[in-house]
Formats: C-alpha cells, sequence, structure tokens
C-alpha cells in the first residue's frame, strides 16, 4: 500500500513523471515512477531498440574526499580502489564480517575524490558504515541535491553525442565532467539494463531542464522502475535486496570478477576488508551453493521465491529474481542452486502454486550486453 | 430474459445467458492496471467452482493475481485462445478476452453484484 505523503520524497523530477502521465509508487521510501503510459514491455523494447530515460535519483550518491579515500575505501570493499585510474569506474560490493554483502555500488574515481553510487534502500546504512569506519580518514559528502538520470540504450551516444561532445575514449565503466545543452554535468558510460548508456549526475536545480531537453530528442521515451527491472534480468544483473543480501558471499553469487586479482590471496594487497578471512576460504574452497540463471521451460513465469527441486523432488534452491523477459519474449529467472547442479544444461524444477514447473540452468546473461568497449 | 453484465469489486465481470450459464472475465480497467498480460493459467473445465475461488492466474510482466469467481457453479468452458495470445485480454477484455463459461449453481448470487453504471461510479472513487 502506499505510504503517507509526509514521509514518501519526491525527486527532482517528481512533477515531470506524474505530468507524463506515470504511475507512481513508493519504493525505498521515495515516491517512483514505475511505468509511463507506454507500459513496461514496450518500455522495455524501447530502451532495447532505441533509448529510454530513467529516473534514478532515489540512489544514493556520495563523494569520499581526501587523499587517503581510496585507501579508506579499500577497507570496506573486496575490490582495487587504489589502482583505479583517474575517470574509470569499477563495480564493487561492501561486506559484512559474516563475508555477506551489504550492498552493491559503484566507484568512480573522478580525480580530486571518490564518486560512489549505493542502492537507494541501503543509502542510509552504507552512509552510516562509511562514517562510522572511514568517517575519520576521508570526507564524507552525501550528495543531496543531485539527480540522477540514466539514458540507456543503443542510441544513447547519438542522442548525447548531438547535445555534447563526447570523445571515442569515453568507453564502458569511464567517466567525463561534460556540459550538456549549458549544464554541467559528472557523466559515467554506465547503467544496469545491458545496453550502452549513461548515467548523469546533475543539480537538482538543472535535472528537470536537463530531462525535458533529453526526452525531447526523437530517439528518447521516459522508462519506470518496471522495464528496469526487467531489463537488469534479462541482463543477468543483480537486484540488492532479491539476488543479493546480509547472508550471500560474492563467491556465491557467482561475482567472483568483481573480487579485484590485488586483493585475493596472491595478490599485492590481499584481504583487508570486512569477512575477507571467510570470502578468501570461499575462493579457495568453493562454496555449497551457487547464482545462475534458470530458464521455464514453458511461458509461466517463475518469480521470485519459487523453490527449486531437482528432478526426484528434492528441494536444492529457490529463485531469486523472476518475471517475463519482453526482448526473449519469455520467462527468465535467477536463482542459487547447490553448486553441483549450477552447471548450464541441468534440468530442475520450480515449484509454482503446489505444481512442478520444468526449468533448466543457463548461463547468464538472456540477452547479449552491449556495453561500448571502444572502436 | 437478455443478457446482462454484472461487476465485482475486484475487477470481474459475468454477463448471464438465459440457458442458466455465464461467461466470466476481467474488466478493461483491470487489463489497463495489470499491463501487457504474458500468461494466463485457466481451470479445468469440469471443476466446481464457489464464488471468491481463485480460479485463474493472470501474469503480467510485473506480477501474478489471481481472478476471482463472481458466481458458483461448475466450469463448462475455458478460452483456449488466450493460452497462445493472453494478449487478447488487453485488446478486448470485454469480448474475445473472455476467460471462462461457467453453469450457475445460484442465479441469486447475481444480486449481489455490481450493475454497469454502480461500476462505473466505484471506479471514480
Amino acid at each position: 500500500m502506499s505510504q503517507p505523503d509526509e514521509t514518501t520524497r519526491h525527486t527532482a523530477l517528481h512533477d515531470l513523471h506524474v505530468e507524463l502521465g506515470a504511475r507512481m509508487v513508493p519504493f525505498a521510501g521515495y515516491s517512483m515512477p514505475v511505468q509511463y503510459p507506454m507500459g513496461i514491455s514496450k518500455e522495455h523494447i524501447q530502451t532495447r531498440t532505441h533509448a529510454g530515460l530513467f529516473d534514478v535519483s532515489h540512489m544514493g550518491q556520495v563523494l569520499l574526499k581526501g587523499e587517503n579515500a581510496a585507501k579508506a575505501m579499500e577497507t570496506l570493499v573486496p575490490v582495487d580502489i587504489i589502482d583505479l585510474p583517474a575517470m574509470k569506474q569499477r563495480y564493487a560490493l561492501f561486506t559484512n564480517e559474516r563475508g555477506g554483502i551489504m550492498d552493491d555500488l559503484m566507484v568512480t574515481n573522478a580525480g580530486d575524490h571518490l564518486f560512489v553510487v549505493v542502492n537507494a534502500a541501503c543509502k542510509e546504512q552504507d552512509i552510516n558504515h562509511m562514517r562510522e569506519n572511514i568517517g575519520d580518514k576521508v570526507e564524507i559528502e552525501v550528495l543531496e541535491d543531485h539527480a540522477l538520470l540514466a539514458l540507456q540504450g543503443p542510441q544513447a551516444a547519438a542522442v548525447m553525442s548531438r547535445l555534447t561532445t563526447i570523445s571515442d575514449d569515453m568507453i564502458f565503466m569511464t567517466a567525463a565532467n561534460l556540459n550538456i545543452d549549458g549544464i554541467q554535468c559528472f557523466v559515467t558510460r554506465s547503467g544496469y539494463s545491458g545496453e550502452d548508456g549513461f548515467e548523469i549526475s546533475v543539480h537538482n536545480d538543472d535535472a528537470m531542464q536537463l530531462a525535458r531537453t533529453l526526452l525531447a530528442q526523437p530517439e528518447v521515451e521516459p522508462v519506470g522502475l518496471g522495464a528496469r527491472d526487467s531489463l537488469r534480468l534479462e541482463a543477468g544483473l543483480c537486484l540488492y535486496g532479491h539476488d543479493l543480501d546480509q547472508d550471500t558471499s560474492p563467491v556465491e553469487s557467482s561475482l567472483l570478477w568483481a573480487l579485484s586479482k590485488v586483493r585475493r590471496v596472491d595478490g599485492e594487497r590481499p584481504g583487508g576488508y570486512p569477512g575477507a578471512d571467510i570470502i578468501l576460504a570461499q575462493i579457495a574452497n568453493g562454496v555449497e551453493r551457487k547464482r545462475v540463471g534458470i530458464q521455464p521451460q514453458g511461458r509461466m513465469p517463475v518469480r521470485e521465491g519459487a523453490v527449486l527441486t531437482d528432478t526426484e523432488g528434492h528441494e536444492i534452491g529457490k529463485v531469486t529474481s523472476g518475471g517475463f523477459g519482453p526482448s526473449v519474449n519469455g520467462p527468465v529467472a535467477m536463482g542459487y542452486v547447490k553448486t553441483q547442479l549450477a552447471v548450464p544444461g541441468t534440468d530442475l524444477f520450480a515449484i509454482v502454486r503446489d505444481k512442478p514447473v520444468p526449468v533448466q540452468v543457463v548461463k547468464l546473461p538472456f540477452v547479449t550486453q552491449k556495453y561500448y568497449r571502444g572502436k | 430474459m437478455m443478457s446482462t453484465i454484472k461487476f465485482t469489486e475486484d475487477h470481474e465481470w459475468v454477463v448471464t445467458n438465459d440457458d442458466g450459464t455465464a461467461l466470466v472475465g476481467i474488466t478493461d480497467y483491470a487489463q489497463e492496471q495489470l499491463g501487457e498480460l504474458v500468461y494466463i493459467e485457466l481451470p479445468e473445465v469440469g471443476s466446481e467452482v464457489e464464488k471468491g475461488d481463485a480460479v485463474a492466474v493472470i501474469e503480467s510482466v510485473k506480477s501474478a493475481s489471481d481472478l476471482l469467481m463472481p458466481v458458483s457453479g461448475e466450469i463448462i468452458e475455458v478460452n483456449e485462445e488466450l493460452d497462445a495470445d493472453p494478449g487478447k485480454v488487453n485488446e478486448d477484455a470485454l469480448g474475445a478476452g473472455w476467460f471462462l463459461r461457467v453453469k450457475l449453481a445460484d442465479e441469486g448470487e447475481l444480486d449481489e453484484l455490481m450493475d454497469e453504471d454502480k461500476y462505473m461510479e466505484s471506479l471514480e472513487d
């Protein structure tokens, strides 16, 4: 149910969403557009074929300042931040003492500071976590007065090139300070749709004008949180609180690629983050369960919470995200299964409304990621 | 008796025939709220159902919801075309997008449902 207005926060683009006819829902304490009149399915396809504009201002934007910022941040994440080159971005995880995941985040070396983006539902926790653990070593500035817009899709770069100058070396996971149609923005070439795209941090005072300028481009339509979810699921990307949580480690969640080599046992700076002993032991010895793609064999969607069984009916895991993939034109899901069954091609059942539905373990993603990695 | 259409608070419709059967579906308002439908699970023909029973599952991109029986009776036919094309409900919720035909157990139950004027009025609240 919707929460009372006084506890629901609005982003700088709230009035625009309402004007565009969005269906607004409470999400992580904010009133957010779940879809526009176009509808989730068409918004999803729009993003895969043209470009979609998402308001993700509910996410937390935090600056870490001071010469020790990178070193301090490394005490909280299993990721190489010290050697992150200027204007490069990296995916990271806040881990807890049990080796579980507190949140997933993006860290950008913005030159004289780190620019950090955390999940909306976790931002209060994350900010407190940073203040408590590294607050004496770095200056932590929460960008309360900034919006975050994501422009995603194969035509996003063409749209941006019309309104600003993007250099050829602005590839996936790099950043730039750009003047977009007269508005100063901090832009990273990233996103969570599996498509090429940009995330644009802009002052609240300029957010409305920027959003209107972007929406005035013929390739761009507004896209809500509903399609954001189906896009990221098809792209095999985790959603915190669903596919990742405090009791799930980066090794279990098949995010080994995000754990930098220099922070592993044989690296230059092994460990040194919460739960490192547990996570490093898991890398060496393996884990009992793994996150995998789950492909339902029929048309029926298999959703979060569905129990997974082996072909003999023994419970062996659970679906953590599931729904219908408009680009795949069929149901898609991911979940956790016993490691010995985490092999593509393994036949399983998902229990949906007390009935077993045939599913298969598949390799993620369901659609090819189309990030721009240079010419 | 001419066929009449009645509605539930949960946005189902029921159209009665003078042979003691009725067609059941969801309203245009309901399909619009749900968005594009991607899968519909229909009940088995021959099953006896009570008013209020969840007999069909309606899956949109985002969520799964139930069709609750507006009346009691025996399911005598289901719209099998919805298997291949659940979008029929989005296109024509009160026509080609019907869900099932039921043999009414108690025509008196119809009196508890809303007529069209009352239903349209309820949507404005």
